[in-house]
């Protein structure tokens, strides 16, 4: 029987939505246990945090000084400490588990199943690879321990409310590299809701112009309540900060509604909403190939149509 | 300093790839092959830290078919002084190809090593990390912003958060993202001095890289297609439409 470890993902003391969601794809290979791993210099809250989600057998804790900030380099030796007797070692497929899950893989000596869509059984997996333009289904070595980063926009976040789950400190005896250290991190500062746990997003691209002009898709997002999202070619421009860019080398989404607007629809920013429940595309261009996969298209200059759209929603 | 620079030959990223219809792959003969784009990058970060005066050689590794040479001579075009080609026509997975890394970082003792964060055909982003703990150093991923003095590399990471700067201590495995820089053209008398510079070939059985642990595809698939939408004629009508749909 399979017992799988979660890595949890948290910044600023908040466990991160992605960490739920792994726990949603450690249930589907039906363990016997699905415990959460945190790491950090201070981790009741998180570990609290942690325990409410359903299905969570238990919350293990490393809290050491080095900790404070998630430096692969340091966090690394410590999970594949405490992956001793665990079947699979899961993390989400975001900045976070995609830096550290390999350096464990590799400490553990077994390969890495990246960006898991489905679990189809406790060693066999599907996974998107070319952009999203095909999905392969992969057999991991039974005889080792599963690696495995989890696609978020793929799984729901699992219940938080109902659980209780047992806190533990672990006690990893590892000694901790330190050529590696921690400067800085520089957030951009926003009230809206999260690029990667929104219900809706509303996306622009080089069809707004400018980063002056980029004002009129905030104004829209706050209007709807959705957060903002852009293509690679609105951030190369330099219209919005890089955390925004949705698509293959950004981040990959699955709101309920994605709105378009001013992207034509490169295969690589395709790949970063195919999963959206509906999508809307605004262009002037009506022989875009964002019109191929949008459930809901609208021709027209979106400088004369989102003022319109904000109109019509009062 | 010496830097290695690793470059994996891909199918050109304008290319919209079709899987067979068996399920057995993709169809790749015919096809548009180019270097993975984040591989350029990398390319270029080096050739600029050497320009810079921070490192005195930058060495392509590349690993593949024999016929990987001609797309190796572009690197070597850019500005790389020499290659080195692992040659094996099995394909490579990252825990692999890390090996593979740390077997040639044994003989070249370089002081930093480059990678794209991902290649665009398996999308895996694994090799840098793998590579980093193997050779048990530092790694700086997804960088977009790389300066290097006093022994230390001091690297922005782009991050779902943000940007983060972190220290590490060199030698090190950096890996690049998108940001980092615009790759520099090949020019025409470029491509002809290239032609005279080293490519050393090693066989891929000569390492001794373990590869029984490797993953096994077992079948391909299109993703599932959306349905096709529907047209809307003005802002009035698509309001309508989301609220129908309780999306607004």
């Amino acid at each position: 029987m399979s017992k799988i470890l979660v890595i949890a993902e948290h910044l600023g003391g908040k466990l991160n939505p992605s960490t739920a969601r792994a726990v949603s794809a450690a249930a589907a290979a039906k363990p016997e246990a699905i415990d959460v791993l945190v790491l950090s210099d201070n981790v009741d809250a998180i570990a609290a945090d942690a325990a409410k989600i359903d299905g969570v057998t238990r919350v293990l804790t490393i809290a050491r000084a080095e900790n404070s900030h998630p430096l692969a380099a340091v966090l690394a030796p410590q999970i594949a400490k405490a992956a001793a007797g665990y079947s699979h070692v899961f993390f989400p497929s975001t900045t976070f588990g995609k830096d550290v899950a390999p350096r464990v893989a590799a400490l553990l000596g077994v390969a890495q199943v990246s960006d898991v869509m489905s679990v189809e059984a406790s060693h066999t997996f599907k996974r998107p690879i070319y952009a999203g333009n095909a999905i392969i289904t992969v057999e991991a070595d039974a005889a080792h321990a599963v690696v495995a980063t989890i696609r978020t926009a793929s799984w729901p976040a699992a219940a938080n409310g109902a659980n209780n789950a047992p806190v533990e400190a672990l006690n990893v005896d590892v000694a901790l590299p330190t050529h590696t250290r921690f400067v800085e991190l520089k957030q951009g500062k926003s009230d809206r809701p999260d690029l990667q746990s929104a219900s809706k997003v509303v996306s622009g691209g080089r069809g707004v112009g400018s980063k002056e002009n980029f004002d009129i898709i905030y104004k829209f997002a706050d209007k709807i309540g959705a957060a903002v999202g852009a293509s690679r070619a609105a951030v190369d421009a330099g219209y919005v900060p890089n955390e925004l860019q949705v698509g293959q080398t950004g981040k990959i989404i699955a709101p309920e509604l994605y709105m378009a607007i001013g992207i034509s629809g490169a295969i690589q920013h395709l790949t970063g909403i195919k999963d959206a429940g509906t999508i809307v595309a605004i262009n002037k261009d009506g022989e875009a190939p964002i019109f191929e996969i949008a459930d809901i298209g609208l021709v027209g200059d979106l400088f004369k149509l989102i003022p319109e759209l904000e109109q019509q929603l009062g | 300093m010496k830097i290695l620079v690793g470059y994996k030959r891909v199918v050109d990223y304008n290319v919209r790839i079709q899987v067979k219809p068996d399920g057995t792959g993709v169809v790749t003969d015919g096809v548009k092959l180019s270097a993975n784009p984040f591989d350029d990058i990398a390319l270029e970060e080096a050739l600029r830290l050497r320009e810079k005066g921070v490192a005195d050689e930058v060495v392509l590794v590349g690993i593949g078919p024999a016929d990987l040479t001609a797309h190796l001579r572009n690197g070597l075009a850019m500005g790389a002084n020499r290659a080195i080609h692992v040659v094996t026509t099995d394909a490579v997975q990252p825990l692999t190809a890390a090996r593979v890394f740390q077997k040639l970082i044994e003989k070249e003792q370089p002081g930093l090593v480059i990678l794209g964060k991902q290649a665009i055909d398996d999308d895996a982003n694994q090799t840098g990390q793998m590579l980093a703990a193997l050779w048990d150093r530092p790694q700086a991923t997804f960088a977009g912003k790389v300066e290097i003095a006093n022994g230390k590399a001091t690297v922005t990471r782009e991050v779902d958060a943000g940007l983060e700067t972190i220290e590490a201590e060199l030698p090190a495995v950096i890996t690049t993202d998108l940001r980092l820089n615009e790759p520099r053209f090949i020019k025409l008398p470029d491509i002809m001095k290239a032609k005279s510079k080293p490519i050393d070939s090693i066989e891929f059985a000569s390492l001794g890289v373990d590869t029984h642990d490797q993953l096994k595809t077992t079948h391909y698939a299109a993703p599932p297609k959306r349905t096709k939408g529907v047209m809307v004629k003005d802002a009035a009508e698509l309001v309508a439409v989301l609220k129908q749909k309780g999306l607004l």
